[in-house]
């Protein structure tokens, strides 16, 4: 457990490192401010999936001028880390049967890209590898899994990709950001039902002309509430209780249902 | 009408899992068998995490199998004797399972083992009871009597091996060691494939030992809900992947299921019964041998292994 709070406490301490590092460095230009309409979203027995509006305003010092290019906006969101195994299935003999796989031991569970336009208008291919802007780029990163001689990683890191979007937990928008005014936007996260509880943050990253301008992180938080959080805590803290009692319940269903049907 | 799993951490629609709580109960019912070989791979297709499915079903296996075991109680089908000696069996059948499964897992042989066992088990057992009961239907025709088969002295040879003993209710006088070796098997297999085994025994009991129809399926399930509650614990305290939510739907769909398939088992010509488990079983069995053969539309598939908090 101490290891990973403590890189938890790092990667706060980096993205509040990064957000005034962001402010220091567009002091000169552009300061971008943004807002999420929700940090704690609840799930309740009748949940289904929800969304989460991102709000942002691009902040102009006096001594800037206007861009002729306009602005462009990136929104990552990413979802808590999950060890994920992509294995592949291959044929041996007459039967196909799992063979290779691949780890990889820090996807996110939930990652969504939302851009003002098409990610290969905004930057350069470059800056998009040394940045990680853009879903491709992420996965496609050195650090997302181990690589493999003659690019054999590149198979499971594009299944990865393939099936976490079948159930819509990883997506890219083009148009899911929308400028309402030249320097006020806004960009709605899809989160869907299956998207796990737990820590996700939004980096919001601000670019005019292929640069990077300035970015944010904020982060919201999937939480279960009292009745979902309770069975949760219970089955995890009292398991052999939980077991008992689950146990318990299904015999007095069975008792119950052999008494209601008893006709003898 | 959606609610929200909180151990599967997805919503599922309430109406479905009812239905198939029901479906898949109805057939435990009639056949005097778990289910767990249908239920789990309905809940995994529905995205429920496989753990969860595995270690849930089990609650409503349970709940189901008291209800028949209470029921056969009552019309006196079942054998209280020859169901401990299965269930004494069947742990430690269980507990040498466990232990291959994880030998298998170390040599990475663990997915080939269990395929390949689904296939084999489920089609050897659904095509001997399939051949079995065309040879019924066949005797049946031309006039000549089902039972003709069991007459003093025709008892295969086994059955005849030292410590007889004698089971009243089975109408048995036989020899406890296959019986033991049979209870063992089914731990076995219970545990390395995460099934209760109650399609093994019951063909067992009916065709190796001759023990009358209503007697087999009040004593499969007897062993059924010792072994099975064994496992939903064991599911609950190891992995902790037990949806008591999930579990209290599957169970109040099953309950009304294993009924009316009790009760209409219950009319059903013991012919018919034995020809309709088998092609059952069959079926699985064929579906798990395309799967294994046909080319994958997705050769593909994500596992998780841990959630990083």
């Amino acid at each position: 457990m101490v290891p990973e709070s403590a890189l938890h406490f790092w990667v706060r301490c980096s993205s509040i490192l990064l957000v005034v590092l962001a402010s220091i460095t567009s002091a000169s230009a552009e300061t971008l401010i943004t807002s999420l309409s929700n940090h704690r979203v609840l799930i309740n027995s009748n949940y289904t999936g929800t969304s989460i509006a991102v709000f942002g305003a691009i902040e102009r010092d006096a001594q800037t001028v206007a861009r002729a290019t306009g602005y462009d906006v990136v929104v990552t969101v990413r979802g808590p880390r999950q060890f994920l195994v992509v294995r592949e299935k291959e044929r041996l003999g007459p039967i196909w049967i799992n063979q290779e796989q691949q780890k990889f031991p820090q996807a996110p569970a939930y990652l969504s890209v939302l851009t003002s336009r098409s990610i290969e208008e905004i930057t350069s291919v470059q800056l998009r590898q040394r940045q990680k802007i853009g879903l491709r780029a992420i996965i496609n990163s050195t650090d997302f899994t181990n690589e493999r001689g003659a690019g054999a990683d590149k198979q499971f890191r594009e299944a990865l990709y393939r099936l976490k979007a079948q159930q819509g937990l990883y997506l890219e928008d083009e148009r899911g950001v929308t400028f309402l005014t030249a320097d006020i936007f806004r960009a709605s996260i899809p989160l869907p039902a299956t998207a796990p509880p737990g820590d996700y943050s939004v980096e919001v990253t601000l670019f005019a002309d292929t640069v990077i301008l300035a970015s944010t992180i904020t982060h919201f938080e999937l939480v279960k509430t009292d009745f979902e959080e309770q069975i949760g805590s219970v089955a995890r803290d009292w398991s052999l209780f939980y077991g008992l009692a689950t146990a318990l319940i299904a015999i007095l269903f069975g008792w119950l249902a052999s008494v209601i049907f008893r006709r003898d | 009408m959606q609610i929200y799993l909180p151990i599967a951490e997805m919503p599922v629609s309430v109406l479905l899992i009812l239905g198939m709580g029901a479906a898949v109960g109805f057939i435990s019912g009639l056949f005097g068998i778990g289910g767990g070989f249908l239920m789990t791979p309905l809940l995994i297709f529905l995205g429920i995490p496989p753990a969860v499915a595995v270690a849930t079903q089990s609650a409503q296996i349970v709940a189901s199998s008291t209800t028949s075991v209470l029921g056969a109680i009552r019309r006196d089908a079942l054998d209280h004797k020859l169901g401990a000696i299965l269930v004494a069996g069947g742990f430690v059948g269980s507990a040498l399972g466990v232990w291959f499964f994880a030998a298998a897992r170390r040599a990475g042989l663990l997915d080939l083992v269990i395929v390949v066992s689904y296939v084999t088990l489920f089609t050897v057992v659904g095509s001997l009871m399939l051949k079995e009961s065309i040879r019924e239907f066949w005797t049946k025709r031309r006039g000549g009597s089902v039972r003709l088969r069991r007459q003093a002295g025709e008892h295969a040879a086994y059955l005849g091996w030292p410590l007889r003993m004698r089971f009243y209710r089975s109408k048995l006088y036989v020899s406890v060691l296959p019986i033991l070796g049979l209870s063992l098997f089914i731990g076995f297999a219970g545990a390395l494939l995460g099934i209760g085994g109650g399609f093994i025994i019951v063909p067992a009991l009916l065709y190796i030992f001759r023990v009358p129809t209503n007697v087999v399926v009040g004593t499969s399930q007897f062993q059924i809900v010792c072994t099975t509650l064994v496992a939903l614990i064991l599911h609950a305290v190891q992995n902790q992947a037990v949806d008591m939510v999930l579990a209290i739907l599957l169970i109040i769909g099953g309950v009304f299921g294993a009924q009316f398939g009790a009760r209409m088992g219950r009319h059903l010509r013991a012919e018919l019964f034995r020809f309709l488990l088998a092609i059952l079983l069959l079926a699985v069995g064929l579906r798990f041998a395309l799967e294994l053969v046909l080319q994958p539309q997705e050769p593909f598939s994500i596992t998780v292994q841990e959630v990083r908090q």
